[in-house]
């Protein structure tokens, strides 16, 4: 049995003639402990698609389970690591942490609690941080805080949407180690959203494309064999690296390529001039 | 040192001192010079500006006004009563001036004219106290109330009342409109049920508030002796400012971002929680602009609740000294002009540094 599950799940947003389907069909099976990797183009419905199985959101049809019991809401068993980091602006590192500890350790004592905190701020080298704002941390160091939040409530599962590719080379380079030790160390269940195919072949057991929406689906799946723990420079040598990072790119570019014509297909340009029109106001309601 | 005090000068809003506190210490001379000028001089200048056109045109006023007095005694009673009428007002005798605009020297003898009967009062007061003092303390015993003071109140004591009025009915606003203003922003149905009564009720004067709350105060107290004319102005002043709360509260509750929604959800906070942990904090910035424009307009129709509730206070003071007509009510009522402007300005400034405290700014990443 899996340990998540998604059965021709479907999800479609918006109503009446502006509806459309985001998520097609989609069928997925991890195994616990195993990592897996979904890239995917902008706009293809990833977030939706990580949404749905934490439980933020629920399918059209078909269904999500965990450990074969359907997801019914959020759980703490699944932690999230947000696109946006989605700190809260008014909380310190201390705080922003320690409301997701508070709320998964009900028990604990409250010093435990602080060190617990402590602790996990530490592992990610936040600690002189941790008195600090969000707004006066950089985009890293907020990522940081955001990965420890989620790991912090120590979840059987980490759902990760995208969560470095807002970082310059270096920093994301960093964070890919230590997610990479928080994983390898409590062995979770992981499932990393990303739009790089490098940082897919270094994290992942598994890489799946998200072909691109609407309508989306999930791809042939890529199994990556290689030996852990993999070292992003000697990689660049390694035989296998290479021919899965060409397989995977060709197929993608493939794809990308397929909805481009596609579209050249379907809307059939009239012979006019184009004009410059004016960007349309944005409207502010009061109501 | 330096950088901490020009932190907080800007902080509570006296930024203008940074280019002297610069200048002192000799820093970029030319560009703090520059800025000394326009933040500080010029403001100067045009303060002596307003002066001076206040005081030709205060001098305009009172020739029309003393021509007109001249004619009107010659037309009466012939040129004798014409001459008799110029060397009155020549010679300042209080019986014969013209009433008009009063220039600033006026004003400024009215303000300390204003600050002398205050010190008189305070004084009888205390002397009051003393004499009454045992008295009191054996009416105490007998279980009977103290004697008070009930003497005619000073300006300052006015200004005083004013104050404590416009705070009772901030608070009054605080208390119904953040409440409400949360529910409504909770509930998309709650806001759109009740939406019709905000939309007409915003825009009422806050002289038909007045006579509504009178309506309501007389007949509740009808029994009772105490003075209604207090809980009539605080409440009619509540009910007229609290609108731009409550709408703005509605609008911070419901509008607060889908991600920190989204954390709530993950954490699983309960309602409370979510209400108190999230929703309230993030809407935070702009409840507390509401607040703020809540207690500018309360301070603003409170002067013309006083005056027409008859309650003590600046609207009741500028009132009387209309009605009264004496030789220096004009000044008076321009000194308590200058000081409402004052407190108000001042007031704002305080919710704005209270507001810089608690709330946070926006990240922008
Ligand atoms: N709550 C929503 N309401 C309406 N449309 C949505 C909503 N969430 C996502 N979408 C739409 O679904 C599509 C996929 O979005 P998303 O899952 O965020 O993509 P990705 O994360 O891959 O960039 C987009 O076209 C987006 O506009
Ligand atoms: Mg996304």
């Amino acid at each position: 049995m899996a340990y998540i599950e998604l059965r021709n799940v479907s999800k479609s947003f918006g109503i009446g003639k502006d509806r459309t389907q985001v998520l097609s069909n989609i069928n997925l099976e991890i195994k616990e402990e195993e990592f897996v990797a979904i890239v995917g183009f902008t706009g293809s419905g990833k977030t939706t698609l990580i949404n749905l199985i934490s439980g933020l959101i629920m399918p059209d049809e078909g269904e999500v389970l965990f450990k074969g019991e359907p997801v019914t809401g959020p759980s703490h068993e699944r932690g999230v690591i947000f696109q946006n980091y989605s700190l809260l602006p008014w909380l310190n590192v201390r705080n922003n942490v320690g409301m997701a500890v508070r709320e998964t350790f009900k028990k604990m004592s409250k010093k435990d609690r602080n060190k617990r905190v402590e602790t996990y701020v530490e592992m990610v080298n936040l600690a002189p941080a941790i008195n600090k704002k969000p707004k006066e941390l950089s985009g890293g160091m907020r990522q940081r805080v955001s990965v420890t939040r989620a790991l912090s409530m120590s979840p059987e599962v980490i759902l990760m949407d995208e969560p470095l590719s807002a970082l310059d080379a270096l920093t994301r380079g960093n964070l890919q180690q230590e997610i990479l030790k928080i994983w390898n160390k409590d062995k979770k269940t992981a499932l990393l959203i990303t739009n790089d195919v490098d940082e897919g072949l270094l994290m992942a057991d598994r890489i799946i494309p998200l072909k691109p929406g609407p309508k989306a689906t999930l791809g042939p799946e890529w199994i990556i064999n290689m030996e852990r723990p993999r070292d992003k420079t000697a990689l660049n040598h390694n035989d296998e690296y290479k021919r899965l990072r060409n397989s995977i790119i060709e197929y993608l570019i493939q794809i990308g390529e397929q909805r481009a014509s596609k579209k050249e297909n379907t809307y059939v340009l009239p012979d006019i001039k184009p004009r410059i029109k004016p960007a349309p106001f944005r409207k502010f309601g009061f109501s | 040192m330096k950088d901490r005090s020009i932190h907080i000068l800007n902080f509570v809003g006296l930024g203008f001192f940074e280019p002297a506190i610069r200048l002192v210490t000799g820093e970029e001379v030319k560009k703090n010079l520059s800025l000394l000028f326009k933040k500080v001089v010029l403001p100067i200048l045009s303060v002596l500006l307003f002066l001076i056109l206040w005081h030709s045109g205060a001098t305009y006023l009172y020739n029309i006004e003393k021509e007109a007095r001249i004619e009107k005694a010659f037309a009466d009673r012939g040129e004798a009563a014409a001459l008799e009428m110029q060397t009155c007002i020549e010679s300042d005798d209080i019986s014969c001036q013209p009433n008009t605009l009063p220039s600033p020297a006026q004003v400024w003898v009215a303000y300390k004219s204003l600050l002398t009967d205050h010190r008189i009062i305070t004084e009888k007061k205390v002397a009051f106290a003393d004499k009454v003092a045992a008295t009191n303390t054996q009416r105490a015993e007998q279980g009977l109330a103290a004697i008070k003071y009930t003497g005619r109140p000073s300006f300052v004591d006015q200004i005083f009342t004013s104050l404590k009025t416009v705070f009772a009915g901030f608070l009054l606003a605080l208390f119904i409109a953040v409440p409400i203003g949360i529910m409504l922003g909770l509930s998309d149905t709650l806001r759109s049920s009740v939406n019709w009564l905000i939309q007409i009720f915003k825009p009422v004067s806050p002289v038909v508030w007045l006579l509504l709350v009178f309506m309501i105060v007389k007949t509740l107290t009808m029994n009772s002796d105490t003075d209604s004319s207090f809980i009539i102005s605080f409440i009619s002043v509540g009910l007229c400012s609290m609108w731009a709360t409550l709408v703005n509260t509605s609008m911070g509750v419901s509008s607060v971002d889908k991600d920190y929604i989204n954390v709530a959800k993950v954490l699983q906070l309960n309602i409370g929680q979510k209400v108190f942990k999230i929703i309230l904090p993030s809407s935070f910035p702009l409840i507390f602009t509401g607040l703020r424009i809540t207690l500018s307009v309360a301070w603003m129709v409170l002067i013309a609740i006083e005056l027409l509730a008859q309650s003590p206070g600046l609207g009741s003071f500028v009132w009387e000294e209309f009605q009264n007509g004496a030789n220096d009510s004009n000044s008076k009522i321009i000194v308590a002009m200058f000081v409402i402007g004052i407190i108000g300005f001042l007031l704002d400034r305080i919710m704005l540094t209270i507001q810089k405290f608690v709330t946070f700014t926006e990240e922008t990443a």
